[in-house]
């Protein structure tokens, strides 16, 4: 059995899951607790699981993941919310300094068993603060691991594989994903962190995506198929760990490669996989590796620039066309 | 001598002289650890940095005293004192200053990173503010798990001008956390007088009212007052009551941390501070209160004998095998970030 239930639903299930499961899970941030959060991604646990394991919290995020870190270090499992992923930039200390190396430094001494969830990037026109996709300052602290799943089925399994996870996580819910739905199987859901998932196979290309870009590079490779490119997608669903091996076997097989990442032109998560694939597919590649990514811009606020900014199918087919001439 | 039998004269004081004792052990103990890591400094076996409780012993040693072995203790970069005053064997902290396999963080922690979780010593913090808010969350599960525990986080003048600071406090005593926070003032701040970059004269004490707390000021270079203080928050935590913010008053010996010598404090205010050194100041009173001349020779022999044994073990230690770089990154034990 199997039902449709919005991404947004699939948050409050995955939580509800592992709360019932493991009573040292406790949930904390803004607005998460009677409010149902700000997306309504929480609604109801509360009311199941009451204020001691559900907790408003003041605006203060170093007190939120600061508490996050301290009781990881001592026996819960903490699951910190931060609202939007631009304010990780006010609580940078604990995310980048604390809570990836506090283990070690101590050389093993403590464990860190936390989650941070959050609403990453663009598309629901609010500006340049509440927009940006910033899983890639994420993947860039040794330390963290990187999570970011397109569909309600993975935002159960991966957060359920998160709060099981004995290291710190980055939970990215692309925020414009929350209303999409997709089929839930029945019952308890567990995936595994780092195991990318192929969901469409082809011969001539190999297009990466991650997030609220899968649902964009299927569509893309639905549009290739029509004009006679066979693309293969592969959802990374986890920037660490990283599954290279699902990435290098499928480049070597098509023998071309596009990254669709929201990150802005430089630095972002695409060039740490193009990388790879130059270092250890180079002699079996028939095209330049390409990426496409958000310009290197503040994403603007009116829907007409944002849409016209953000990775479009367009801009994937174009790219994937190009690539394969 | 062993150290068993030099440590004798104290088993049959009276439970106050006891506590004397204890106190008196503690301030020497880091008095004596932390000359050592000047000198081992100097020497250039101690690489990067250091930042000495010298002058600031009787804070470290008030609390260690009046906590329970199982409660936790959050530090800073300023952190040698408190992570000995759990009981952590010097050993291993002299090992980490000096970049050795045997150090308690197997060298990858350093001066400024102590911590001794076995000990309650729950890690030194390197960056202002930082762990006041970690404190909470360690208090936060202490509450939950209902286990009794109290947490203390130590932190300087500077740290009261910090977010961190204010986000930690409001939400401790929101959620009436079992912590105790523990401002220990010297004066300055890094190289600049806490008072000329302060709104209010007691950095600390003064924000209290800001966040529903007592005003508590204490001599931080009296290990009596600071033990009684000590007990009470500690007391009023365990039971119940909530956290609270404490002002200790203090004063550096020496500089902020190895690359300064302090040149910019007037002498007589040095003068003035190192005329109330805790630590000849309270082996007068403890005589005075007709406490054994052998008793404090004996604890001052233990503690002399014990960094001796420190710096010997330290000095012998082998450098961290390069292998061991990759290894605690995960829970797992390793460093893989793919497959």
């Amino acid at each position: 059995m199997a039902e449709l239930i919005t991404y947004r639903d699939a948050v409050a299930r995955g939580l509800a899951q592992e709360m019932r499961r493991d009573p040292s899970v406790f949930f904390l941030g803004e607005d998460v607790a009677a409010a149902g959060g700000v997306f309504k991604a929480t609604k109801g646990l509360f009311e199941e699981f009451g204020p001691e394991r559900v907790r408003d919290t003041p605006i203060s995020e170093e007190a939120i993941l600061g508490a996050a870190m301290g009781a990881a270090m001592t026996g819960l499992k903490p699951v910190a919310e931060i609202m939007f992923s631009d304010f990780l930039a006010t609580c940078w200390d604990l995310v980048a300094v604390e809570i990836p190396k506090t283990r070690y430094m101590t050389d093993g001494q403590v464990t860190m068993p936390l989650v941070i969830r959050t609403a990453n990037g663009g598309g629901l026109r609010f500006g340049a603060q509440h927009s940006q996709a910033v899983e890639n300052w994420a993947m860039a602290i040794p330390g963290l691991k990187v999570v970011a799943p397109s569909n309600p089925r993975d935002v159960i399994g991966l957060l359920a594989a998160a709060i099981r996870d004995p290291d710190p996580v980055m939970f990215f819910e692309q925020k414009s994903l929350y209303p999409t739905k997709g089929e839930v199987p029945d019952g308890e859901i567990v995936d595994e962190l780092g195991v990318a998932r192929t969901l469409r196979h082809g011969t001539d290309v190999t297009i990466v995506a991650l997030a609220s870009m899968v649902p964009r590079a299927v569509a893309a490779a639905e549009e290739l198929d029509a004009i006679g490119i066979s693309a293969e997608v592969i959802d990374l669903r986890s920037l660490v760990p990283l599954d290279t091996a699902t990435v290098v076997e499928s480049v070597k097989r098509t023998s071309r490669l596009v990254t669709v990442e929201e990150n802005p032109r430089l630095v972002g998560w695409g060039a740490e996989i193009v990388s790879l694939v130059g270092e250890e597919c180079f002699w079996h590649l028939d095209g330049p590796l390409t990426r496409v990514t958000t310009p290197h811009i503040p994403l603007p606020s009116a829907d007409a620039l944002e849409d016209a900014f953000l990775p479009s199918v367009d801009r994937i087919v174009e790219a994937a066309q190009k690539v394969v001439q | 001598m062993s150290v068993t039998e030099i440590a004798e004269p104290t088993a049959n004081a009276s439970p106050e002289e006891q506590v004397w004792l204890g106190l008196y052990r503690q301030i020497f103990r880091i008095r004596a650890f932390e000359e050592r890591a000047y000198r081992l400094f100097m020497e250039g076996l101690v690489k990067g940095t250091s930042h000495l409780s010298l002058g600031q012993e009787a804070i470290a040693a008030g609390f260690g005293e009046a906590m329970r072995a199982d409660d936790y203790t959050f530090a800073t970069y300023r952190g040698h004192a408190h992570t000995l005053a759990r009981g952590t064997p010097m050993a291993g902290v002299m090992g980490e200053l000096l970049g050795r396999a045997n150090g308690v963080c197997g060298g990858k922690g350093g001066s400024m990173h102590l911590t001794s979780v076995e000990h309650g010593a729950m890690g030194s913090y390197a960056i202002i503010g930082a762990h006041l808010p970690i404190a909470n969350g360690a208090a936060w599960s202490a509450q939950v798990r209902g286990s009794g525990q109290v947490t203390v986080c130590f932190f300087g003048d500077g740290t009261t001008n910090i977010g961190a600071f204010h986000e930690a406090l409001n939400m401790a005593k929101v959620w009436n956390l079992p912590v105790v926070f523990v401002c220990e003032n010297n004066l300055y701040m890094e190289y600049t007088p806490i008072g000329s970059v302060t709104a209010v004269e007691h950095p600390a004490a003064d924000r209290a009212s800001a966040y529903g707390l007592e005003s508590i000021i204490v001599d931080g270079n009296d290990p009596d007052a600071v033990f009684e203080v000590a007990t009470a928050a500690i007391a009023q935590a365990r039971d119940g009551g909530g956290p609270s913010l404490i002002e200790a008053k203090t004063y550096r010996h020496g500089g902020h941390s190895r690359a300064d010598p302090g040149k910019y404090r007037p002498d007589e205010e040095v003068a003035e501070w190192l005329s109330r050194d805790p630590v000849p100041t309270y082996r007068q009173r403890l005589q005075e209160r007709g406490v054994a001349e052998e008793a404090l020779v004996s604890i001052e022999a233990e503690a002399g004998a014990d960094v001796d044994a420190a710096t010997e073990a330290a000095k012998a230690a082998p450098p961290p095998a390069v292998e061991a770089a990759y290894t605690n990154v995960w829970a797992d034990g390793g460093a893989a970030w793919r497959n």
